[in-house]
């Protein structure tokens, strides 16, 4: 190779400007970081190193201990099986009723469409503090004997999946229904001269053309449903019958007693919230941001 | 949305596809034509269920919290609620010494948001914007804070303010008599010291949102103004960010509530006590603490009720009328 001065391919000249920048956004990052991997150092330190040395020390040991008792003593799997219960049902629904009030709205223009969407999507912007006295006491005086097994609404894995539906689907009735009405008109008109029926219209033709909008709320309700505090906080009384992200309130203390412990067992919950994201990064950040570009 | 509290609005700006628009009325009556009477059972469904379990749970509840509080209820019967008038209001407005604190506490977290990480995230985002190496990485980093849960931040930031074993005392060595900074306790510091891990959350969302409103920014109007001579921040006044309009609107909205709905950080952090009230904590403690008392709490959620539809309903109408008229 003869060294040319004109290299083939033009670089741009590195500017200061550039580095500066890069400079800048990295530190930035890290800082941001900073909380998180103060968190990871501390869960991955033995208490009896820490409450020798003080925290901020060169640790001379690391170890996942700290993670394995959090894990077992507080019976974790029980609590995620405990969010599974609710947040699976809870997405899946959600997705089907809110695709069905979408699809009604945006092919069918009746006068009530309208009406409609501003009731979902105005009661899904309220604080849920709003509604929870009269929530309370209505899933306290509704008995509903042998179908939970408290014999309410309250207390029961029911009772959490019903209010998580009632309240995000407005949003994504509202996402799905601005996706919808940029389909075609002419796929489910023709269809509909040939004489399918509405059901077969909505379940055989318009759903599978928003497997996009789909995905991305299914990732986003997951997430925001995997993280519900307050709902669970407040409407389950038996410690047991807790969400992780609730129980982590009550564990931390009855089991999670040292601060190495309680940074294991807060990020062991982060963990599913973290894997789903880096899976699915893309249809988060869509999803997210459905409501505030042209999806 | 949600109960992670991520504040999801509707789009602003939604305009209607591009393409011919049908005609509504004669599409309408042919649909009627067509439709059997199996299809118009299967619609009333589609459209009913949903909508039924919404209001009965969503609206017929934030109903039922206004009627609530004009009355007092012991919760047992219905026979036992009694109507009271203005009462709790009263109490609430003139013995109540948490109230006028949560109100101020609200208010001072939605200032601190929309002036502090709104901005940096938005300087951020146009940072990022400009097709940088690593732009994904450092988005990871920044956005990260809005996929954990909040209960979750409220621990890790425990971590860094706890006053015996935290990061910050330890490092300024203030976790010993005499020097003691209790971040956490102290009500001059504890506001602010959450309102910092709020603000942490907040500006990687506000990126998220302005990174998605510059992206549909159209790129020849930075060449244009490029051609005309104009240095970056002179681009970015006057071009780009009158053009970010519709997002600014969405994240005015999303910040508003976002304050209106802060709630599991701080109940994480201290359970809101002394220094850290806000309206969200004070209704929830008149459900879990020691008085349950409905009218009560019903009257202190309508003072959150009528805030909140006082941003909703404005912004609902201008981004419909904007619907109807694409």
């Amino acid at each position: 190779m003869s060294s040319t001065t004109l290299p083939l391919k033009r670089r741009a000249p590195i500017r200061p400007a550039r580095v500066l920048l890069h400079v800048f956004l990295a530190g930035t990052a890290l800082a941001w970081l900073a909380p998180l991997l103060w968190a990871i150092f501390s869960a991955l330190r033995p208490y009896s190193e820490t409450s020798a040395k003080g925290y901020v020390s060169w640790p001379s040991k690391l170890t996942f201990e700290n993670f394995t008792n959090a894990f077992q003593q507080s019976d974790m799997l029980h609590y995620f099986g405990n969010t599974l219960i609710i947040a699976v049902p809870a997405v899946l629904l959600t997705l089907f009723l809110s695709s069905c009030v979408a699809f009604y709205v945006s092919r069918f223009d009746f006068r009530l469409n309208l009406a409609l969407l501003l009731v979902f999507t105005a009661g899904n912007l309220l604080p849920q503090q709003v509604i929870i006295t009269p929530l309370y006491r209505l899933y306290l005086l509704t008995n509903l004997p042998g179908i939970t097994a408290s014999g309410k609404l309250y207390d029961s894995a029911l009772g959490l999946v019903l209010i998580h539906v009632a309240f995000q689907s407005g949003f994504c009735a509202f996402v799905l229904s601005n996706y919808m009405r940029s389909l075609p008109h002419e796929l489910t008109e023709a269809a509909l001269v040939d004489g399918a029926s509405v059901w077969r219209l909505y379940w055989q033709i318009t759903l599978p053309l928003c497997k996009p909008a789909m995905a991305a709320l299914a990732t986003l309700l997951s997430i925001w449903i995997y993280n519900d505090f307050f709902w669970a906080l407040v409407l389950i009384s038996t410690g047991d019958n807790m969400p992780i992200t609730s129980a982590l309130n009550n564990l931390s203390g009855q089991y999670f007693t040292d601060p190495n412990l309680v940074a294991a067992g807060s990020l062991l919950t982060a963990i599913p919230t973290l894997i789903v994201y880096f899976a699915l990064q893309r249809q988060f950040v869509s999803g997210l941001t459905l409501g505030s570009n042209k999806g | 949305m949600t109960t992670d509290t991520t504040t999801q609005t509707p789009e602003a700006a939604a305009t209607a596809p591009p393409g011919p628009t049908p005609e509504k009325k004669r599409a309408t009556q042919g649909h009627r034509r067509l439709l059997t009477r199996r299809d118009r059972i299967t619609l009333g469904l589609m459209a009913g269920v949903p909508t039924v379990l919404h209001v009965a749970l969503v609206w017929v509840t934030a109903i039922a919290s206004i009627f609530l509080a004009f009355t007092t209820w012991d919760g047992i019967g219905f026979d036992s609620i009694k109507w009271v008038g203005l009462d709790n209001f009263k109490q609430l407005f003139n013995d109540n010494p948490q109230f006028w604190p949560a109100v101020q506490h609200n208010i001072i977290w939605f200032v601190v948001l929309i002036l502090i990480p709104t901005p940096f995230g938005l300087f951020l985002a146009v940072q990022l914007d400009k097709k940088i190496r690593f732009s994904r990485l450092y988005q990871t980093a920044f956005f990260l804070p809005v996929v954990i849960s909040m209960a979750c931040i409220g621990f890790v930031w425990q971590l860094v303010y706890n006053p015996d074993t935290g990061l910050i005392n330890s490092i300024i060595g203030a976790n010993k008599p005499g020097h003691y900074i209790d971040w956490i306790g102290n009500p001059h510091l504890n506001l602010w010291a959450v309102l910092i891990a709020a603000s942490w959350r907040h500006t990687g969302y506000m990126m998220i949102l302005y990174l998605a409103g510059l992206k549909s920014v159209d790129p020849s109007l930075r060449e244009a103004s490029a051609l005309d001579g104009a240095n970056e921040w002179q681009t970015f006044k006057s071009v780009i960010f009158p053009t970010l309009r519709p997002t600014n609107t969405v994240v005015l909205v999303v910040t508003i509530i976002e304050a209106l709905r802060a709630f599991d950080l701080v109940f994480v952090f201290n359970k809101g006590a002394q220094g850290t009230e806000l309206l969200s904590i004070l209704v929830t403690n008149n459900i879990i603490g020691e008085s349950s008392r409905i009218g009560y709490g019903s009257a202190i959620a309508v003072v959150l009720l009528v805030i909140s539809l006082a941003v909703i309903i404005p912004y609902l109408i201008a981004t419909f009328r904007k619907e109807r008229r694409a």
